[in-house]
């Protein structure tokens, strides 16, 4: 697992794009201005080289107070069933940022990207289905940034009638 | 006793309270809310091997309306707090709720934002079962502790 | 799909109707609910609505030290328990960089296939009650309940079993373990080919699931399925193959794969998965090789609970790892670990800055593709339809909603 596949294939392909790289415990990972993530993206899907048919895992991190250049990480995991590789992708946000969307290249992307975006906050610019996912309508605040109370108290949602449904 | 009973055994007497206390006992129906973990023992303890058939309490309905036994398997957030009260809102009299796990209970591991903590903040409840999930045997032994509370109380009709 | 299979058109020009199925409903077993628009009996828009199980998984898991997460990870997938725990310890092993003797690969092994067994017969039984099959339910339902009668004897819970550890085991399988598992497996045969004369050949059951429910293999790929469900439509993808952990290298198995792309075959291909489970079940028992099951290092694993009551340098182990500020604290850094869980790959996410608790753990929900393909896959049928999907899909609202 030490030899390094996908980052030097992409440092050719990119260049300057590749902000930074790394391969702790193996996993090989490379960070991308927001901006040029479509293109990465979509590169990585269709590329013969790369072929990232799967995006397994979309989440993102909140570095409140751990002097970050930005506050949070997006982070994306690819597969690719040609090759047989994994790759991680991130990208660093502030508060308020928006990320463009990836659920045009991968249906999967919707609902992760929903969930994301209620959780931690962050906007992604042209998602077709901008609702919340997990949380419901009355909820307050985003419960998975590291400033957020965990034991916050919610008051009880009395009722919900048609048209109010989540 | 100075009554007579001129048909031995064919006839006993009782209290009308007692008596209907016995047959609602014997025939609850429950409407398992089942959400989450507790959902699997709840499926063995009505499966055979555990047989909830013995207390009369085995064929699940699916619709409150035919229920009177409120069976809340698993953990209730907020997001489905207003669902819970609105089955037990459907649900007739006499009504019975058991809180099936730690998490109906009291919340369970889950303290945090987004988890009711007692589903009696919603509604009342006659019976806590502990556990998480809950043994088949304590689900039981909390149908016949039930069975004890409902013959023992007094029936309205 | 079949050529004569019904394809609603809404030729009568019926006017549609919204109904809502759930979030408490029959064949939702699991809190889920369904929002479709139906002409007549066809569905032509759906929408599903998820997070009535949200729980806060990260927020706990992120409030507690590394070593407590188990009990959070045993409530994910609550019908697999303990592929979710070896997955999560995996995850922290490969953070931590540290491997487990290979007795203790083997243990997790093992475990990690009784646990596939027993999710596939409940999803399966759920989903044949469903459909009217109310005898496979309790023949299933026996199976599983041999099964975790055997894991309670060992690991003293029936479900939520929390068995593994940073490192190794709770403890060591027991002498008697194999025969009793020999026992099972053999009974275990025997209900699969019950279940078979039940289901595969039974006219209704086909008529139900066969041409349901299809999804494109390019479909699911987009969406991001994997396990029994991508294997279904017919792409070769597991990860105790592709990338093999624990043990997996040493077993002869084989990878079922069915190419129907509908509702028979994700039943059907969970039924060859027992019995592939069986194989690899009674392989790592013969293989069991001897040695510990922990990994020796004291400042990693934790130490028999006989220790830590019998002896002062086994509670002085016990609080160096647990109590007040001491723990386990993994050098600070990333990972992501997948393991092919009951329902496909069940990735975690670790972010460690060198705390007593994880900065972030995300689990991969394996349900949770599925459960966002579902509108696509009811929406060319019928309600009747709507339930085998729903009961294919195996979803599990611990791990969905997390």
């Amino acid at each position: 697992m030490s030899e390094l596949l996908t980052i030097p294939l992409l440092q050719e392909l990119f260049g300057e794009t590749i902000l930074e790289s790394h391969a702790h415990r193996g996993d090989e990972t490379v960070i991308i201005p927001p901006q040029s993530l479509e293109e990465v993206a979509t590169r990585l899907q269709q590329d013969e080289r790369l072929r990232f048919e799967f995006l397994m895992d979309l989440t993102a991190v909140d570095y409140l107070h751990l002097d970050r250049p930005k506050r949070f990480e997006v982070v994306y995991h690819f597969y690719s069933l040609t090759h047989n590789r994994r790759l991680r992708v991130k990208v660093r946000v502030d508060d308020g940022e928006p990320v463009p969307t990836l659920a045009l290249l991968w249906k999967t992307a919707d609902w992760f990207e929903r969930e994301t975006a209620e959780m931690y906050g962050i906007k992604f610019a042209g998602h077709p289905d901008p609702r919340p996912l997990l949380l419901y309508p009355e909820f307050k605040g985003y419960p998975l940034r590291k400033d957020y109370d965990q034991r916050a108290s919610h008051p009880l949602v009395e009722s919900r009638r048609k048209g109010e449904s989540a | 006793m100075a009554v007579e009973n001129p048909l031995g055994d064919a006839v006993i007497t009782t209290k009308l309270d007692a008596f209907i206390g016995w047959a609602r006992k014997w025939s609850m129906f429950p409407y398992p809310f089942v959400t989450a973990c507790c959902g699997m023992e709840y499926m063995s303890a009505s499966a055979a091997r555990y047989d909830l058939d013995r207390f009369g309490a085995a064929w699940p309905r699916f619709t409150p309306r035919q229920a009177d036994l409120l069976l809340v398997v698993g953990t209730i957030n907020h997001k489905l707090s207003p669902v819970l009260k609105r089955v037990y809102d459907q649900m007739c009299d006499p009504r019975y709720v058991v809180a099936f796990g730690a998490c109906t209970v009291s919340g369970g591991p889950y303290d945090n934002y987004a988890v009711v903590q007692g589903i009696d903040n919603i509604i009342p409840v006659d019976m806590y079962i502990p556990g998480c999930p809950p043994r088949p045997e304590t689900v039981l032994d909390a149908v016949i502790k039930l069975q004890a509370k409902i013959q023992n109380s007094p029936q309205e009709m | 799909m079949s050529e004569e299979r019904y394809i609603p058109r809404n030729d009568l020009n019926i006017e549609t109707m919204q109904i809502n199925l759930g979030p408490s409903h029959p064949t939702t077993h699991g809190i889920i609910q369904m929002d479709l628009q139906v002409a007549g009996e066809d569905i032509i828009e759906a929408d599903v609505i998820i997070g009535y199980l949200h729980r806060g998984f990260e927020k706990m898991c992120e409030a507690h030290n590394w070593n407590q997460a188990v009990i959070y990870t045993d409530r994910l997938n609550y019908v697999s328990p303990l592929i979710n725990n070896v997955g999560y310890h995996l995850a922290v092993e490969k953070l931590m960089d540290i491997e487990v003797p290979s007795r203790g690969q083997y243990v997790r092994m093992v475990l990690s296939e009784i646990m596939r067994i027993c999710d596939h017969q409940t999803a399966l039984a759920a989903a044949a009650m469903e459909l009217g099959g109310f005898t496979p339910f309790l023949y299933l339902m026996k199976g599983r309940e041999l099964w975790w009668e055997l894991l309670e004897r060992v690991v003293g819970a029936r479900v939520t079993t929390s068995f593994t550890r940073i490192g190794g085991m709770v403890a060591d399988l027991p002498d008697w373990f194999a025969a009793a598992a020999e026992d099972i497996l053999l009974e275990t045969a025997n209900i699969n080919r019950e279940v078979h004369t039940l289901l595969t050949r039974n006219r209704i059951f086909i008529d139900r699931t066969r041409g349901v429910g299809y999804i494109s293999p390019e479909d699911a790929i987009s969406y991001g399925f994997t396990g029994p469900m991508l294997r279904s439509c017919g792409i070769e993808y597991d990860v105790r193959v592709a990338a093999p952990y624990l043990a997996y290298n040493d077993i002869d198995f084989e990878i079922p794969i069915l190419t129907n792309c509908d509702v028979y075959d994700r039943f059907y291909i969970r039924l060859l998965e027992i019995d592939q489970s069986c194989r690899i079940i009674k392989q790592g028992l013969a293989k069991l090789p001897q040695g510990p099951v922990n990994h020796l290092d004291k400042n990693i694993s934790l130490p028999p609970k006989s220790e830590v009551y019998g002896s002062i340098e086994g509670l002085m182990a016990h609080f160096k790892l647990l109590m007040n500020d001491n723990g386990v604290r993994p050098e600070a850094g990333e990972v992501y670990h997948a393991i092919e869980a009951a329902n496909g790959e069940l990735g975690y996410y670790l972010v460690s800055t060198g705390e007593l608790c994880p900065h972030k753990c995300r689990v991969r929900p394996t349900c949770m593709p599925f459960t966002q393909a579902l509108p696509q896959m009811i929406k060319q049928g019928m309600i009747a339809d709507v339930v085998p999907c729903f009961g294919s899909i195996n979803m599990i609202g611990g791990e969905l909603d997390r």
